[in-house]
């Protein structure tokens, strides 16, 4: 009897742990060694070198193939790479890097200090998007021997931010195949070499990229003989291959919305937003301060009140999105404030009467104000939205056009020409808010400028927030400037961060160690296998 | 001779018209938002203003507009057509590199429904009015109304994941390693979904015209004397109806080779097969401008050398042209 209960309640705990983790009951089992993993490549990049763009287009393909000093572990915390230890001074100005050694490029190079000194001030510092703003006080990387990288800052850099920021902003290239010519130009951006577990086979533009094991690996060789990227930009297209086989694994909500959901229903997929949380992002609803009537924070309350954001998650995005409460996501545990900053919870009532305090009274058809509302064109999700935005301002008298453009047009006309009313987008958050999240807030960028503050507003008290918690060291200093910097934005709404989404990937029930870290579709793919 | 002249000189007529198209794509594409920097700063997903001044540089962006135009102009003149800021080389082995399967697409879809359509539209027409002519034009009717990339998804769906008969996408299976015959069969068979969706458009209209043109023949006076010689039914249709019904067939072709090169956007996309549609759309939203000029430099001279083909088809289907009688 009492063997029975035992038996029982085990059981029952493996069924918790796999309704936890449904992952791990896989983990247990012997890696199969061999096979080929097809991956769907939606949108093609100009060129492959993570070191001069940071985007999960170059990562999803070279992050297998070059490798960063720093990636994160599954807890989201910064785990070696190319680096294996590192420390700063106290005042946060060096940062020292010790490198693992034995490590080769694929062409049997040796891998030393000297390939992150030219990497950082010739690509990071120079070059990569997002890179040049962190590395802005870099001043120089010592190389005292091999395998020891010093990085000297003109300005405080705290240690976590650099670890947060390196697993995207923080990928080596080979010195001796870059330093004649220049970077943006070498021919090896679009034939990556690097020190990763697969080196660069062959890449047929419009057709595929193809790479194969590296058994010379540092860890070990992978387990997986091929990785190979299908270009495919019909996203239906990519779910009937899903289906018929040909794909193993869509990353990043490469599928629609209606695809995903249906294909979670099929045993043959699985489809989560696990192994993404270092790819959170938000939707926005930008606001033109040159605009009279948005300069008004009542009439910017009222839209914000107008919009019923828990309905519109519920009948359009499902279980891929939940209810933002402001710049930092919540999935960002080191720095994510709470929900107790300034809400605006959905509130008919309430927005006609901030529209009537503002003195905007309707006019002729109950219209009290006309907004032009130029949505991004990244994701099914945006366009949704936008119409939504424009069906709930219709009901309380502010009439929406929605503008639609394509990607350049869209940033040419919101950053640049600033000839908007409303825009909405992406926030994209990586994993600390110095990287590419208080820009959307600090004054001073200049016009063109894309995902920074072109609003026409400044707010002093926020600006000094900004820059003195990008130099805080203290961790825990950091974290409350940071919540200072959520409370204060989120009540003067310059722009409204209402929904927070994680990508969400689409992976045949075959595969075995997948979605295993924060960022698993960008990370090297090592210990991935295929189940028979 | 004289119908070389005349192909030759239709030829030359056609070289203004080139450059008025190439003039006006260029100053078409800078009324449009944004250049190619915002669209790679669109596809990296993010990017700061110093990049992005950079990058402008780097890509010489910061001309003005007529010297950048006048450039270009000049580097045509010396059959120079540029370097592409996507893919990173000179824009005539991008287009050459996706040209193959774009003609083969081309190629396949426009026999299978010229031959079809001709088929089809022969029996329409010989059954006129009859349950074979309803039926033919009905279904015709059908896949021309059908939008063509409906059609490739319903292929797919049928075909490729509940059947499991044919491929669903691409030009070759990568994860194989055959070569010679079987490296042929294996895109053949890659092949028949993409050319039946871009053909069964192209079939309706074909048939539509032949069966048109079929009946117009049949009507007229020559058909009457092999009649009344007692020619047998069959001979009369293929010997004497069929030629003279297929100058409007061979006309078609030479329109419609180059709406063929546009159509195909749809279906590449869908089949995920790497030509020059695609590539042209890609340029747009990316705002390549070199690369885009390039792939309508190209098109247009395809357009023009199928026309030219089609010029001496003329004379060899009919005598008149050439004699100018």
């Amino acid at each position: 009897m009492n063997f029975t209960r035992r038996a029982a309640l085990m059981t029952s705990a493996a069924i918790a742990a796999n309704v936890v983790d449904p992952f791990r009951a896989f983990a247990q089992t012997t890696p199969r060694k061999g096979g080929v993993f097809v991956v769907h490549y939606g949108a093609e990049q100009r060129q492959l070198n993570p070191s001069i763009q940071a985007s999960t287009g170059v990562y999803i393909v070279s992050g297998k193939i070059q490798e960063p000093l720093v990636d994160l572990d599954a807890a989201g915390n910064p785990v070696g790479v190319l680096a294996e230890s590192w420390e700063s001074t106290p005042d946060g100005k060096t940062i020292t890097f010790k490198l693992r050694r034995n490590v080769t490029w694929h062409d049997g190079k040796p891998f030393t200090s000297a390939d992150v000194q030219f990497t950082a001030m010739e690509m990071w510092k120079k070059v990569l998007n997002y890179g040049t703003t962190l590395q802005l006080f870099l001043t120089a990387v010592d190389t005292p021997d091999a395998h020891t990288a010093i990085f000297r800052y003109e300005r405080p850099m705290p240690l976590n931010l650099l670890l947060r920021a390196l697993p995207d902003l923080g990928y080596i290239t080979a010195k001796h195949l870059y330093e004649n010519g220049d970077v943006r130009q070498n021919p090896l951006n679009l034939a990556p070499v690097g020190t990763g577990p697969f080196k660069f086979v062959q890449y047929e533009r419009g057709q595929h990229i193809i790479a194969d094991r590296h058994d010379g690996y540092w860890k070990g060789p992978a387990n997986l003989d091929r990785i190979v990227w299908r270009v495919i930009t019909d996203r239906s297209a990519a779910a009937a291959q899903m289906e018929a086989g040909q794909l193993h694994y869509s990353p990043f909500s490469g599928l629609t919305i209606s695809d995903m959901a249906r294909l979670a229903k099929d045993r043959r997929f699985i489809v989560s937003t696990k192994g993404n949380e270092g790819n959170a992002r938000t939707n926005t609803l930008e606001f033109n301060f040159r605009r009279r009537e948005l300069a008004d924070i009542k009439v910017r309350q009222a839209i914000a009140h107008a919009i019923n954001v828990p309905f519109f998650i519920e009948n359009f995005l499902g279980d891929f999105a939940k209810l933002g409460t402001g710049p930092i996501p919540s999935v960002s545990t080191d720095f994510y404030p709470g929900p107790n900053t300034p809400q605006y919870p959905y509130d008919k009532a309430r927005a006609i009467r901030l529209l009537d305090e503002a003195g905007l009274r309707p006019g002729a058809g109950g219209t009290r104000l006309t907004l032009r509302l130029l949505p991004a064109p990244w994701g099914e999700d945006i366009s949704l939205w936008a119409t939504f935005i424009q069906q709930s301002l219709g009901e309380v008298g502010i009439r929406v056009e929605v503008v639609r453009n394509d990607g350049g047009g869209f940033l040419k006309s919101v950053y640049a020409d600033h000839a908007f009313d409303l825009a909405t987008g992406w926030h994209q958050y990586r994993n600390d808010p110095a990287v590419s999240t208080t820009v959307w807030y600090r004054s001073g960028q200049p016009a063109g400028a894309p995902w920074t503050n072109q609003w026409g507003w400044k707010d002093d008290v926020i600006d000094k927030v900004i820059d003195d918690a990008a130099t805080e060291v203290d961790p825990v200093k950091r974290k409350a400037l940071y919540a200072e910097f959520v409370t204060k934005a989120n009540a003067a709404l310059p722009l409204w961060m209402p929904i927070e989404q994680i990508f969400v990937t689409t992976i045949t029930a075959r595969a075995r160690n997948h979605s295993n870290t924060p960022r698993w579709g960008s990370s090297s793919w090592h210990d991935l296998w295929l189940a028979e | 001779m004289r119908v070389l002249s005349l192909a030759g000189r239709r030829l030359a007529a056609s070289i203004p018209t080139l450059i008025l198209i190439l003039v006006g794509v260029f100053l078409l594409l800078q009324f449009a938002p944004g250049d190619t920097v915002d669209a790679m700063m669109a596809q990296m997903g993010g990017g700061d203003a110093r990049t992005a001044e950079d990058l402008r540089r780097f890509y010489g962006l910061d001309l003005s507009v007529s010297a950048q135009l006048g450039n270009y102009l000049w580097r045509l003149v010396r059959f120079d057509l540029g370097f592409s800021a996507i893919y990173g080389k000179p824009v005539a082995t991008v287009i050459a590199e996706r040209l193959p399967a774009t003609i083969l697409l081309m190629t396949a879809s426009l026999s299978f429904a010229f031959f079809f359509g001709l088929i089809l539209g022969v029996i329409a027409a010989r059954g006129v009015n009859k349950w074979p002519d309803t039926l033919i034009s009905t279904v015709g009717l059908i896949f021309y109304a059908t939008p063509s990339f409906w059609f490739g998804l319903m292929a797919i769906v049928v075909f490729s994941i509940y059947l499991q008969w044919l491929p669903a996408g691409g030009l070759s299976d990568i994860t194989s390693t055959a070569t010679g015959i079987r490296a042929v069969l294996d895109t053949a068979r890659h092949l028949i979904l993409p050319t039946l969706t871009l053909g069964l458009i192209f079939l309706a209209i074909y048939l539509r015209i032949m069966r048109a043109s079929m009946l117009e023949v049949l009507n007229l006076d020559f058909v009457r004397t092999a009649r009344s010689k007692g020619l047998d039914e069959t001979r009369i249709i293929t010997r004497h109806v069929l030629r003279n019904a297929l100058l409007p067939m061979v006309t078609l072709i030479g329109l419609q080779a180059g709406t063929m090169l546009g159509g195909s956007v749809v279906v590449e996309s869908v089949f995920s097969l790497p030509g020059l549609g695609r590539l042209a759309y890609e340029s747009v939203v990316q705002r390549d401008l070199n690369t885009l000029l390039g792939i309508i430099f190209v098109s247009a001279l395809l357009v023009i050398t199928v026309n030219f083909i089609v010029d001496l088809i003329y004379a060899r289907l009919d005598p008149r042209i050439t004699t100018g009688v």
